[in-house]
């Protein structure tokens, strides 16, 4: 083995260096660019402009592409964390036939190829002759975002001891009060996380959502790539630093949310 | 101890998990303001048994009843006990005052009421004043007070404790010891404790129950159980006891005499019941074994002996005596400690003495 100084490692340095920059560099070019004021952009800038952002906020197409988005990812979030936490409860608290296999179930769609599971769900569509229509869209996210939900809130649920639900029900709570009084305010860390997830999952899904959109509706991912098929407008790296702010930020408020409201849990 | 109605009765009460018997035929009587002691060795179906009178595990045969009523098919939530456990469970996330209330709510009491009754229960456990803490910022023994408080403020029927002091060390372990029991006695609450301390088993309780395997060995008040072990299970578990083999060759009224296989004889008061020529087993507390001066002693059972070896445990040391019987002894040292190869007498109470026939169980009584 080389010490720390031998070349090996001093490789394992800069190979490690090489794929942050490949990772990073280009999201860093998108955003410093989206406040670069030239119109067919590049290095060096010159200077800062909010001038992309303003006409974004001009362009119908976007907006609406951002509502949908926004509903999308809302109403996603809503029910995957409703039965994300059914789901849960039943599979971590109760004992009933055929639970392995409805857990594999669950948690299927993340091991499925995003672009066999969004034929699947057309082909079934076909099959019931329904058309594509925004239900469906919102329906195969909630496929997709399911399983993450499952496993955040499973895992926490798994940690919270059953002695404090056997605590609350020895006190006279019932079943459904001990969820709302005791179970759920434990969970709720594990909740917001699921939320989250959903959310930002949803909101960023391009390969099934390609497939299922109706015509004629896009999301800010499709949005996106239908607008750089026309041209390279540095709105779109002004739509990319917006999409960013949120999948990034989410998360990161979430994580402060969770830690506030499970602070003094041990 | 027997006094008033029962509050708990067990009457073949046969539980498990899923095909594993865990506890079978268990009849079981506690008087109502007693407090009961389950007793045992790991795995013995203490806490199974605790759990199924709070109703977290279904009786699989007989009856369990509370108060007269049969609660076999009564959910938890119904049956009016107080639950304290090992490890508190306090709700972390309600301050110490919503966890105590936290009864109290779904009995609808009202608010001033509630908040008396909480007060007045932290006042019991000796904690006043914190009731807007959080659990967390409370330490353990803290923590299994205001657990009692929460069980005991809703005037439960029976308070079930399983092992509730475990947690807490040593000290501490003592501290709340002397306070459970007056907590206990001031409420006069009929208590059943589990535990596999054996010396908190006896300090605590008005009734202890030894059990085994899933089986009650014996039940009874502790110098009962301590003094008549009603099987060799019981003997050899609680205390430290000298089970030396033999056949009886006289019988008397009310005694017997023994020959003892490693040698000597010795007579016992309560050998009712036991035939002449029976193989049986001596049982002898090693506290009871007195351990004297040579020629000190007049009376029967007398036996010399030499100190084989001797262990100091501060106001008692531990004997072991060989001679014309071999025995070990724990006796209080009032003068002087004996050393390694000193020559001594050893007495033993014909009354001390316990028979337990070929199957391990005791001759009469
Ligand atoms: N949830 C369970 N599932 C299956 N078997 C169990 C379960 N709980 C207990 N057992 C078994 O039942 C038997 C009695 O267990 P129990 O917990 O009542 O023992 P205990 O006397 O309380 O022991 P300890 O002193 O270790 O707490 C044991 O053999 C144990 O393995
Ligand atoms: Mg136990």
């Amino acid at each position: 083995m080389n010490g720390q100084g031998g070349w090996g490692w001093r490789a394992v340095k800069a190979f490690t260096v090489l794929v942050y920059l490949f990772m990073f560099a280009p999201i860093a070019v998108t955003v410093l660019l989206s406040f670069n004021p030239a119109q067919f952009g590049g290095f060096p800038m010159e200077g800062v402009t909010l001038r992309w952002f303003w006409e974004l906020a001009a362009n119908d197409m976007v907006l609406r592409a951002l509502r949908t988005s926004l509903l999308i990812g809302a109403l996603s979030a809503l029910i995957c964390t409703l039965l994300g936490i059914l789901a849960a409860m039943a599979l971590v608290r109760y004992e009933f036939r055929g639970k392995e296999w409805i857990n594999t179930l669950l948690i299927s769609p993340v091991l499925i190829p995003e672009t066999v599971l969004a034929v699947g769900l057309l082909l079934f569509l076909r099959w019931l002759e329904q058309p594509r229509s925004l239900v469906l869209l919102l329906l195969g996210h909630v496929m997709l975002t399911l399983p993450f939900v499952v496993l955040v809130v499973q895992a926490r649920l798994i940690g919270i001891k059953r002695v404090y639900e056997e605590a609350a029900l020895s006190l006279g709570a019932n079943r459904f009060q001990t969820f709302r009084e005791v179970t759920l305010p434990l969970l709720m860390p594990a909740v917001l996380a699921g939320i989250l997830l959903a959310f930002t999952i949803s909101f960023d899904n391009v390969t099934a959502t390609m497939f299922w959109r109706p015509a004629g509706v896009e999301t800010m991912p499709t949005q996106i790539f239908s607008m750089l098929r026309n041209s390279i407008s540095p709105e779109i790296n002004a739509l990319g630093t917006l999409m960013i702010v949120v999948t990034v930020g989410l998360p990161v408020i979430g994580a402060a949310l969770a830690r506030y409201v499970g602070r003094g849990q041990r | 101890m027997t006094q008033g109605e029962p509050t708990v009765e067990l009457r073949r009460v046969t539980l498990g998990y899923g095909g594993f018997i865990a506890v079978k035929d268990v009849d079981l009587t506690v008087p109502t303001g007693t407090f009961v002691t389950l007793l045992g060795p790991s795995g013995c179906g203490k806490t199974t048994i605790l759990r199924a009178i709070a109703g977290l595990v279904p009786a699989l045969g007989g009856e369990i009843i509370i108060k007269g009523r049969r609660v076999n098919d009564v959910p938890i939530h119904k049956r009016n006990i107080g639950l304290v456990f090992q490890n508190y469970a306090l709700f972390p996330h309600k301050t110490v005052f919503d966890n105590v209330a936290f009864g109290l709510k779904y009995r609808g009491v009202d608010k001033a009421a509630i908040e008396k009754r909480v007060k007045r229960a932290l006042d019991v456990v000796r904690l006043p004043g914190v009731e807007s803490k959080l659990p967390s910022e409370l330490s353990g023994g803290q923590q299994q007070r205001i657990a009692l408080a929460r069980a005991v403020v809703i005037e439960p029927d029976v308070l079930l404790l399983d092992e509730p002091l475990s947690a807490l060390d040593a000290n501490l372990r003592e501290e709340m010891r002397v306070e459970l029991k007056s907590i206990q006695r001031t409420l006069g609450i009929t208590t059943i404790f589990v535990t596999h301390d054996q010396e908190e088993a006896l300090a605590l309780s008005d009734c202890v129950v030894v059990m085994d395997h899933g089986r009650i060995e014996q039940a009874g008040a502790p110098e009962e159980v301590y003094r008549w072990p009603a099987s060799r299970f019981v003997a050899d578990f609680l205390g430290q006891s000298n089970l030396l083999p033999g056949q009886i060759i006289d019988v008397a009224n009310s005694g017997a005499t023994v020959r003892l296989s490693g040698g000597g004889e010795i007579l016992v008061r309560n050998g009712a019941g036991a035939q002449l020529g029976q193989a049986v087993e001596t049982v002898i507390r090693a506290h009871r074994v007195m351990v004297r001066p040579p020629g000190h002693e007049t009376g029967p059972n007398l036996f010399d002996g030499r100190v084989q070896s001797v262990a100091y445990l501060g106001g008692m040391a531990a004997y072991v005596i060989e001679g014309e019987i071999g025995v070990h002894a724990i006796n209080t040292i009032d003068r002087q400690i004996f050393r390694e190869g000193d020559r001594v007498q050893v007495s033993i109470a014909p009354e001390d003495c316990v028979l337990l026939d070929d199957k391990g169980l005791r001759i009469g009584h």
